[in-house]
């Protein structure tokens, strides 16, 4: 019986210790988020959305070439990365028996566990040192290196969950395999695709490490895509590891406005994922 | 009597039966693009070895072994790097695999249904978080709490180790493994959950049916099914510590130093290239900080494979246990 007791309380006290390891892993992300939603607060304004940067020791000014620098390159990364990632997930999974699709597969995975820093250093030596400068077209780039495996898998995931009897029905009809797969399959799978572009999106908004040489930085507007620019992560980075206080407050305040796309993003693929795709 | 159209018979595999023009031009344009993950991937490691070449040549195996790090003097060494990194990256692990292992067993096997999702949802939010993030975080709010209460409890209650000596900055070996375990935790417990939810069902039911407590069924009959799943889950953790770059860089005070202290500064591989890269004006300095790259993405690239093999092992037993 005493046994039996001691047995009862190490499963008692092992079931406590999993709750508490999960509730002291969310501290952090309390503390982060309620510090950036504080500090980051009292330096948000209309300015610092629409403005450029003051000259240091001016009040005011704002990240507005931050922000539209981070706009630009996600674009540019969304626009090289969605159609390759779909287009690969696409065939992953439809022909995922082949020796060439477990390679592909493989190094999807293996890609995605590579550092970002040396993806950098990649497009660094692929197209800063052929152009001669750093630029947009370079820091766009070397995110949608980063996005381009998980969208592949995602997508790759996905198309694999549609049920074989749709497949069936839509030949049935007399469609061709591969209007089958981009009308029928695709379609189907297309919220669940949307989710991990969504994701994989909020990822590579808040990337900071490879655009450090590849978009480098820039204090005003970059006129096209052929500069280098500024971007949100790599602005608040040099921000907070300045003397200045005033760049402290802004660096909060640009934190905050990361964090709440990089958030909106998360929920809404959530919320995506709770209505539409059935898991 | 006119010819039926062909309709493709066993679709499983999507091997083309019969020609048709558009499924053979849509095959090859998706594996030309599953092409470019592969291309990309190999791309990435013929670049780096051409970038770090003239470093290679200059200094051999040397370059690993050396101490001084002075691009005025052209002296490359990445000894305190390679120490900075596994340092920081082991202290991390230290930290995350018992909370992450935790968090795995309390969301796959105790946590209340209505829980899981939610909570679930935000351990993987604090990897949502980016890096930089968390060093704003960690410069502003997490290394301040170092410096005033928990560096002075350490070195008071364990003062006379080697490791808690020394000036207490705040800034420093300890706030950079903090700032990695933290960010790498999301990733070690949603494989590990991921690793635990393969486990057959019929293994838990078994133990339970057996009288076994609900811990002890996980331990008898969950654990060591999930084994080699979980070690791939914590390779996969340190494969993320090793090349983080932001938040560490901003953390750990960036000084080229091997100390013993954990309070002392020290350096990573991701941080120096991260710090010197664009300011590297010479080519032996640029090669040098290539160089390093390349043994960071070497190392991961293992790391990964490694990783990968072991968590399919256990997924692939599940398969078969169940056919």
């Amino acid at each position: 019986m005493a046994q039996h007791r001691t047995r009862l309380v190490v499963d008692f006290c092992v079931r406590a210790l999993c709750l508490l390891a999960t509730l002291l892993a969310l501290l952090p992300l309390v503390s982060v988020l309620g510090y950036v939603v504080v500090r980051g607060a009292g330096g948000l304004s209309w300015a610092f959305l629409t403005e450029l940067p003051k000259p240091l020791g001016e009040a005011g000014g704002g990240m507005a070439n931050a922000i539209q620098g981070t706009l630009r390159l996600v674009l540019i990364a969304a626009l090289l990365a969605i159609p390759a990632g779909v287009l690969s997930g696409v065939y992953l999974a439809e022909f995922k028996h082949t020796r060439f699709a477990k390679l592909a597969r493989f190094c999807a995975d293996v890609m995605s566990g590579i550092p970002s820093i040396t993806v950098g250093l990649f497009v660094y030596g692929l197209v800063v040192t052929a152009t001669r400068h750093f630029s947009a077209l370079a820091g766009g780039l070397s995110l949608g290196f980063l996005m381009l495996p998980s969208v592949a898998r995602t997508t790759e995931e996905f198309v694999k969950l549609v049920p074989e009897s749709l497949r069936e029905a839509a030949l049935g009809l007399g469609a061709s395999a591969w209007r089958t797969t981009l009308w029928v399959l695709l379609r189907t799978a297309a919220p669940g695709i949307a989710v991990g572009i969504m994701l994989a999106v909020a990822r590579v908004a808040g990337e900071t490490a490879p655009l450090l040489f590849t978009a480098f930085n820039n204090r005003f507007w970059s006129e096209s895509v052929n500069e280098p620019t500024a971007s949100l992560p790599v602005a608040i980075y040099t921000y907070a590891v300045s003397p200045y206080d005033e760049w402290h407050r802004q660096a909060w305040a640009a934190a905050l406005v990361l964090i709440l796309v990089v958030l909106l993003l998360n929920l809404s693929a959530r919320l995506v994922v709770g209505r539409k795709v059935r898991l | 009597m006119s010819r039926l159209p062909a309709i493709p018979v066993q679709r499983r595999d999507s091997r083309l039966r019969v020609g048709s023009i558009g499924d053979w031009v849509f095959r090859r344009i998706t594996a030309l693009f599953a092409l470019s993950i592969v291309a990309l991937l190999a791309g990435m490691g013929f670049e780096m070895a051409r970038a770090s070449a003239l470093s290679v040549a200059s200094f051999g195996f040397g370059f690993l072994s050396g101490v001084n790090w002075d691009p005025v003097h052209r002296s490359f060494g990445a000894l305190p790097f390679v120490f900075g990194t596994l340092l920081s990256s082991l202290l991390a692990l230290l930290i995350a695999v018992p909370i992450s292992f935790g968090i795995a067993t309390y969301l796959s096997e105790f946590a209340p249904g209505a829980a899981r999702g939610p909570l679930g949802f935000m351990v993987e939010l604090l990897a949502a978080v980016p890096s930089v993030v968390y060093g704003l975080w960690g410069t502003f709010v997490l290394v301040p709490w170092l410096r005033d209460s928990v560096e002075p409890l350490l070195s008071s209650c364990c003062g006379g180790l080697p490791f808690f000596a020394g000036p207490q900055h705040g800034f420093g070996m300890l706030a950079g493994a903090v700032i990695l375990a933290i960010m790498i935790t999301p990733t070690i417990s949603s494989v590990s959950r991921e690793v635990l939810g393969v486990v057959p069902l019929t293994l838990r039911e078994g133990a339970l049916a057996l009288g076994a407590t609900r811990w002890e069924a996980v331990r008898i009959a969950v654990l060591p099914y999930a084994r080699s799943g979980l070690f791939g889950a914590v390779l996969l953790g340190l494969g993320r510590a090793l090349g983080e770059a932001m938040a560490i860089t901003m953390l750990i005070g960036n000084r080229a130093e091997i100390s013993s202290s954990l309070f002392a500064p020290g350096y990573t591989m991701a941080s120096v290239i991260a710090n010197e890269f664009t300011e590297a004006t010479e080519d032996l300095h640029l090669a040098a900080l290539a160089e390093i790259g390349v043994l960071l993405f070497l190392i991961t690239v293992a790391l990964n494979i490694v990783a990968r093999l072991l968590v399919w092992r256990v997924g692939r037993l599940a398969a078969r246990g169940e056919a």
